[in-house]
């Protein structure tokens, strides 16, 4: 049995799903002042390693942390349940777009989902 | 068997196994993470040989062009030479050929091309001052086949670098500099793509020496260049891009403004803006854009949402210690 990473379509699909997520986020005001700030070249290559592991790529990230990388955005922007909720939704119709079905749109927004906690410093 | 080279000691590995693999077999553990070419943090570099074109998926062009590679999808044909992890920067030494300045308060600098210095027309050096404990980067203004080294140097107020520059150095001084770096830089891979360059103050100079280097490679696309100022004085070269446009029917100038009345052909107001305006259809376009670290964002917020791909959008930001 293929690893969830491996039905998706791993590298190809990171690569498909990186500008149409982005747009998806950018283009939603409730989320779009989390990102103002940020250089874009290098949150391609965040977007990728966000896209990576939630599509079911290993989670030991070399010195990754959600908590320390959300942090700032919690306690100084007031990142909160529903901003995560829009980032899933926007998550849930790139993958539709791109024609992911339905049983591994879930098992990704699974993944995605179990990182609240530690995305919202909980 | 190809032998792959890596900190002085060379492997055997084979063409049927994927390198990571093959090197961890030998105990060279180099940071993965996906083993499939999808996170990038496996990243190296091939500094002799040519990385299979396989191996380079997914990456950046100007990484490409620099043989970057991803070891966890790279299956060696060929004998290859690794990059060290930590690698000694090559210094080199030049004298200053001229020193004149393009407006109130930006410096044009030319140095002596040393022999053997190479670089792609966009990427910027690290100039040391006569200590050699102060570095700061600058971007070349000039291109390969220039037999001098172009600087554009803004005269920050209290600036340490800048005001050495400046103020102090002398024509005909003796100034050491680090290798050229940087992604932000003009590739004839593809020259009928229409190529956006923008950026403001000195931003202009990676950007004029990328647009020469087009011009120069014969590139067919549109090559549209914005430059921005605070006000009409803050503009430089607008003589030699205004000449440029006229030579070449598919070069475009557009001087911007933020305060006060533009210059003939110009626009006001400000240049993240004017370029969602007046840049026209961008969808698959390359963007080159360079200079203040916030403008620079936001520029890149706009022509991301005007349909440029971020795969395509270069930048460079010119950060500084506040
Ligand atoms: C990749 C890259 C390329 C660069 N290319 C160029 C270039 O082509 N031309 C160029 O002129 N500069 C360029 N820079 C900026 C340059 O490296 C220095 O940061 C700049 O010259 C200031 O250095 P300094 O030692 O004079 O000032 P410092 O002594 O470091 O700073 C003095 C004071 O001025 C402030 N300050 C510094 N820079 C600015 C600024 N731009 N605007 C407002 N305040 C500032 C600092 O916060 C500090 O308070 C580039 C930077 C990078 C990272
Ligand atoms: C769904 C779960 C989420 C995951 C798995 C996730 C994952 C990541 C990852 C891997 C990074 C890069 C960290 C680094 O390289 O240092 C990152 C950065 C970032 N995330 Fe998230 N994230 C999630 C939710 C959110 C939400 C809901 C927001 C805001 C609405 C958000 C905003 C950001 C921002 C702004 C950055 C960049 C910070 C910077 O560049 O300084 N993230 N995220």
């Amino acid at each position: 049995m293929s690893s969830l990473f491996e039905q998706i379509g791993g590298q190809a699909s990171v690569n498909a799903a990186i500008d149409p997520f982005y747009r998806r986020v950018l283009g939603d005001p409730y989320v779009s002042r989390f990102f103002e700030n940020v250089d874009m070249v290098k949150q391609a290559e965040k977007q990728r390693t966000f896209l990576t592991l939630a599509f079911g790529g290993p989670n030991h990230y070399a010195g990754m942390d959600m908590r320390a990388g959300h942090k700032d955005l919690v306690e100084k922007m007031g990142l909160n349940d529903t901003h995560f909720e829009h980032i899933l939704a926007h998550l849930r119709s790139t993958l539709a777009e791109l024609g992911l079905k339905d049983d591994m749109i879930a098992q990704v927004v699974t993944i995605a989902e179990s990182t609240r906690a530690d995305v919202l410093n909980k | 068997m190809p032998n792959i080279s890596f900190e002085g000691k060379t492997y055997h590995c084979d063409e049927d196994k994927i390198l990571l693999d093959s090197l961890a077999e030998h105990g060279v553990n180099i940071p993965f993470s996906c083993r499939g070419g999808a996170c990038h943090a496996c990243l190296s570099k091939i500094t002799k040989g040519t990385p299979p074109p396989a191996s380079q998926m997914g990456l950046r062009d100007t990484l490409k062009a620099q043989n970057y590679f991803l070891p966890c999808i790279c299956k060696p044909i060929t004998d290859m030479t690794m990059a060290a992890k930590v690698q000694q920067p090559m210094s080199y030494a030049a004298s200053v050929i001229e020193k004149s300045w393009l407006n109130a308060n930006t410096l044009l600098l030319r140095l002596s091309k040393p022999a053997g210095f190479r670089y792609h027309a966009g990427q910027f050096i690290n100039l040391m001052d006569e200590t050699g404990n102060l570095i700061r980067s600058y971007s070349l203004a000039s291109i390969q086949s220039d037999d001098f080294l172009e600087l554009h140097i803004k005269h920050v107020p209290d600036g340490k670098m800048s005001g050495w520059l400046c103020d102090s150095l002398k024509r005909g001084d003796d100034i050491a500099f680090v290798e050229a770096s940087g992604n932000c830089f003009y590739l004839d891979n593809d020259k009928e793509q229409a190529l956006l360059l923008a950026g403001a103050g000195t931003g202009l100079a990676p950007l004029y020496g990328i647009a020469r280097e087009a011009i120069a490679s014969g590139h067919q696309g549109k090559i549209q260049l914005f430059h921005g100022a605070l006000a009409k004085e803050g503009l430089y070269y607008e003589d030699e891009l205004k000449a440029l446009a006229r030579q070449h029917a598919n070069f475009h100038y557009t001087a911007c403004v933020l305060h006060g009345q533009a210059p003939e052909g110009g626009l006001q107001g400000s240049i993240d803006q004017l370029l969602k305006q007046h840049a026209g259809e961008l969808k698959g376009s390359r963007a080159y854009l360079c200079g203040d670290p916030g403008l620079v964002s936001s520029m890149q917020q706009s022509v991301f949402c005007a349909g440029i791909s971020m795969q395509e959008i270069y930048a460079d930001a010119f950060t500084f210690t506040p």
